[in-house]
């Protein structure tokens, strides 16, 4: 039950996009279409599962021991890098179409804050490894959910008569908004 | 002191035990491509321009050396990089044409009219967006240069009047400054087209001289003159054969719009 709350909570209240607004820059740049959207938001979970569950090792088993808790941040976006690094050639190699299709998203995830956050999170919140599998999971699929219906209601933009000063950046910014307060519809789920 | 050694001790091997595993994997999981990619990558410009039709010089080395693009696409190397290239593949070059912007406006300030005061963002796309930052012309170049930042290869400025001016030496005809331009007042042509009409006005003919004075007032001077190398669009005179427009055309040109460079 427990591990369910901080799923759902992951994934839908406190999702890391609408309410963290962390991830931002895919979030708005890789949005235009559906399909290549729901590939960095598969892209983005594998990474941040993946991640956070090294980085957790990392915490606890090198950093604490050693007393050296304020390395978390370096060692957790070294971890990150070397992570995307190696993903990257192994898909390149294991799936060239998977390869192609998430292209030049896979190293911008390197950079991608979300990535950084759950890492960073969920020391904070003091979670076990389990705890810190599935927030990770959560938080990923809470992204790619996101920018799935980012890229839906942009793909539907394309046709709508925006004035032309909103055009581009500021329409996404306000509709990236609105979404942001229909999430917090979900504030009072658990 | 410690905490300085154990930090430094404990990065180092996190670091180097991510070092041995990232070559480990580049070891086992290399894939072999093309080396003309790399080969072609190398020789071109690097500036990624997109100029070629492809995102990045990478993207335009790939779709070369799978036979898809032709060696010539690229505007910024120029024949000498058609060649190394067609080289490599074992092609003919093919002739690249040089190509340079023109920018099609000559109102500067004092030519031509300007009736408000204009504080806002000094860029071309938001003044355009403004209304036209008091240029009465809605056609004419604002003279932000926003074509100037656009340009990566320094190769067009503001005369002292604010209108851009193209380094046809330096200009490799990518066409971000005509991307740039809210106005379309700069166009890619060939280098040896020299003769334009430099305005790009479809305002009747009566408010084209009331704003600017060195106008296409749609007077059809040029296109009775020269027929076959001008012709109307609109309100607006366009040459469509340079080696066509005669001197007489340019002379009797009212404005003084019509002439070469």
């Amino acid at each position: 039950m427990e591990l369910l709350v901080i799923f759902i909570s992951a994934l839908l209240i406190n999702n890391f996009v609408l309410h963290y607004f962390l991830g931002i820059c895919p979030f708005i740049g890789v949005s235009n279409r559906l399909d290549s959207a729901f590939s960095m938001g598969l892209a983005v979970t594998f990474v941040m599962t993946i991640a956070a569950t090294v980085s957790w090792l990392i915490y606890y088993l090198l950093l604490v021991p050693y007393h050296l808790e304020f390395l978390e941040i370096v060692s957790f976006i070294l971890v990150i890098a070397s992570l995307v690094q190696v993903v990257e050639m192994f898909i390149k190699k294991v799936s060239p179409p998977l390869y192609q299709a998430l292209g030049i998203y896979l190293p911008l995830i390197t950079t991608n804050c979300a990535i950084l956050g759950v890492a960073l999170l969920t020391v904070l919140k003091k979670y076990n490894f389990i705890e810190t599998l599935i927030f990770a999971l959560g938080a990923g699929l809470g992204f790619t959910l996101a920018i799935v219906i980012m890229a839906g209601i942009r793909e539907e933009l394309e046709f709508a008569d925006v004035p032309e000063t909103l055009k581009g950046a500021g329409i996404t910014l306000i509709t990236a908004g609105i979404l942001a307060l229909a999430f917090m519809g979900f504030s009072g789920l658990v | 002191m410690s905490a300085a050694v154990t930090s430094l001790l404990v990065m180092g091997a996190v670091a180097l035990v991510f070092g041995i595993i990232i070559s480990l994997a580049y070891s086992k999981f290399r894939v072999e491509v093309d080396p003309r990619v790399e080969e072609i990558f190398d020789i071109l410009p690097g500036v990624n321009c997109g100029a070629c039709g492809y995102p990045g010089c990478q993207n335009y080395a790939e779709a070369v050396a799978s036979g898809a693009a032709p060696p010539n696409k690229c505007t910024v190397g120029g024949a000498e990089v058609a060649e190394k290239v067609a080289a490599i593949m074992g092609l003919e070059a093919g002739e690249v044409e040089k190509v340079v912007a023109r920018v099609l406006c000559i109102g500067d300030r004092e030519k031509s009219v300007w009736t408000a005061d204009y504080d806002g963002p000094q860029s071309c796309a938001a003044a355009h967006v403004a209304g036209g930052a008091g240029k009465a012309c809605s056609y004419g170049c604002l003279g932000f240069g926003d074509c100037v930042e656009a340009c990566p290869f320094d190769a067009i400025h503001m005369n002292d009047k604010g209108i851009p001016v193209v380094d046809e030496e330096k200009c490799t005809g990518c066409g971000l400054c005509a991307e740039a331009c809210p106005r379309d007042i700069i166009i890619m042509e060939p280098v040896k087209n020299r003769t334009y009409v430099f305005c790009r006005s479809q305002d009747t003919p009566k408010r084209s001289r009331e704003v600017c004075s060195v106008s296409c007032i749609a007077c059809g001077i040029c296109v009775r003159l020269a027929p076959e190398g001008l012709k109307m669009e609109g309100n607006l005179a366009v040459v469509i054969d340079p080696e066509k427009v005669t001197d007489q055309a340019i002379e009797k040109c009212p404005t003084k719009v019509l002439f070469r460079i």
